[in-house]
């Protein structure tokens, strides 16, 4: 595959570079919202749908950055962006699905300190990535995110039932999970390379 | 120490143990575990936190009578992402290498939940004095957990320390260490090690997941 193929660069972001398990960005929510199934996969995909909103405009912004030559305003630009992008998502949430909205409770306006969005924005300009791999970046990124949590989720509803270590309850058991998944996500380190 | 601000030991060091940022209340794991696979990259980013910490920290209590209710989130964003960029251009300065090393990660100190947290929690409410006290025994707790778990990454990982070779040439490294999962693993590790201390001790404390502390 070449590397700045659309398909390598989909599956680079979802699989070999998973965000959360290669590269640890967006661990706040991985941690604190994949309880329970119903609640992790709404909360991948409002991830998901502020990655590439957010993914677009930093493109734009770049651009814009780089025309004038303030490219040391990047961050607050990028972060002032993301804001936005939340605040976006939080008010149709809370419009059409109330319920949802009231689940995912705080974690819903943390999406704008979840770093894998700040990441996501900062990697595709580090990489010059031009507007349609860029798409393709958030896209990968987001269904990487959602699958990560949805597999971790699936995981902790089952070792509710199971009767642990009264110190391993909690953190320590999520964390070690997660290095378990992030070891077998290793495996797809050979379909093209890590990096 | 001053009585008129009422700063005390515990201002200081409870970041340190009760109050550690990363083993107690979980925040900032992101750039925790994604720059300590060598004792050199925890250490620097655990300093670059700290000084974000503190600057921003004093900034944002001076500040804390002009910042209206509405906006102050946005106006903490802005004040910390500008302390970051000037650490960011301060480690390209100094070392590239170590730059390279770090990458994205410096600039998303930004993002980091301890510094928005501390803001939000402790500065916005409290002088200055105080909060430059509290955010260095924060900054210290921080730099102390990252340096651990750097350091027991590169020892496991590499068998070295700073780059310096402990073992010699029949070592076998254990590299899975270094790797993404050895981070997950060895934090998982010394979260039990902290809380079986603590259950010893007789003293209970109540973790959280993620960052609801933060807001």
């Amino acid at each position: 595959m070449q590397p700045d193929s659309l398909i390598f660069i989909f599956l680079n972001a979802a699989l070999m570079n998973n965000f959360v398990l290669a590269l640890f960005l967006g661990l706040c929510p991985f941690l604190g919202v994949s309880g329970k199934l119903e609640t992790a996969v709404p909360m991948g995909l409002a991830t998901s749908f502020v990655m590439l909103v957010s993914s677009l405009c930093a493109y734009v912004i770049n651009l814009i950055l780089v025309r004038y030559d303030i490219e040391f305003l990047r961050l607050i630009a990028y972060i002032a962006v993301i804001a936005s992008a939340v605040q976006l998502v939080e008010m149709t949430m809370k419009k059409y699905t109330p319920g949802l909205f009231r689940s995912l409770g705080i974690f819903l306006p943390l999406i704008t300190t979840n770093c894998a969005i700040l990441g996501l924005a900062l990697f595709q300009t580090f990489k010059h990535y031009d507007f349609f791999q860029s798409v393709v970046y958030a896209l990968g990124a987001g269904a990487g995110f959602t699958l990560a949590i949805a597999l971790m989720a699936g995981l902790r509803e089952k070792l509710d039932l199971s009767d642990v270590p009264g110190i391993a309850k909690g953190a320590a058991l999520s964390l070690m999970l997660g290095g378990l998944l992030s070891l077998s996500f290793m495996g797809f380190a050979g379909l093209g390379g890590a990096h | 120490m001053s009585k008129k601000d009422g700063i005390t030991w515990e201002t200081f060091a409870d970041g340190l143990w009760r109050d550690n940022p990363v083993l107690v209340m979980l925040l900032g794991l992101c750039p925790t575990l994604a720059v300590s696979n060598s004792a050199i990259n925890s250490l620097s980013m655990g300093l670059a936190t700290t000084f974000v910490l503190i600057s921003s920290g004093a900034l944002i209590s001076l500040l804390r009578r002009f910042i209206p209710r509405q906006v102050r989130i946005a106006t903490y964003i802005v004040i910390i992402a500008t302390f970051v960029t000037m650490v960011d251009y301060t480690i390209q300065a100094i070392s590239l290498d170590l730059y390279n090393a770090l990458g994205a990660f410096i600039q998303l100190i930004v993002v980091n939940c301890i510094i928005l947290g501390r803001a939000e929690a402790y500065a916005s409410k409290n002088p200055l004095g105080k909060t430059v006290v509290n955010a260095l025994g924060m900054g210290t707790g921080f730099t102390l957990a990252l340096f651990t778990l750097g350091a027991i990454r590169e020892i496991l990982g590499a068998g070295s320390l700073f780059g310096v070779d402990l073992f010699g040439p029949s070592f076998e490294p254990w590299v899975v260490m270094i790797l993404p999962p050895g981070g997950f693993i060895v934090l998982s590790l010394m979260l039990l090690a902290f809380n079986f201390i603590n259950a010893r001790a007789g003293r209970k404390i109540e973790q959280s997941e993620g960052c609801s502390h933060a807001a």
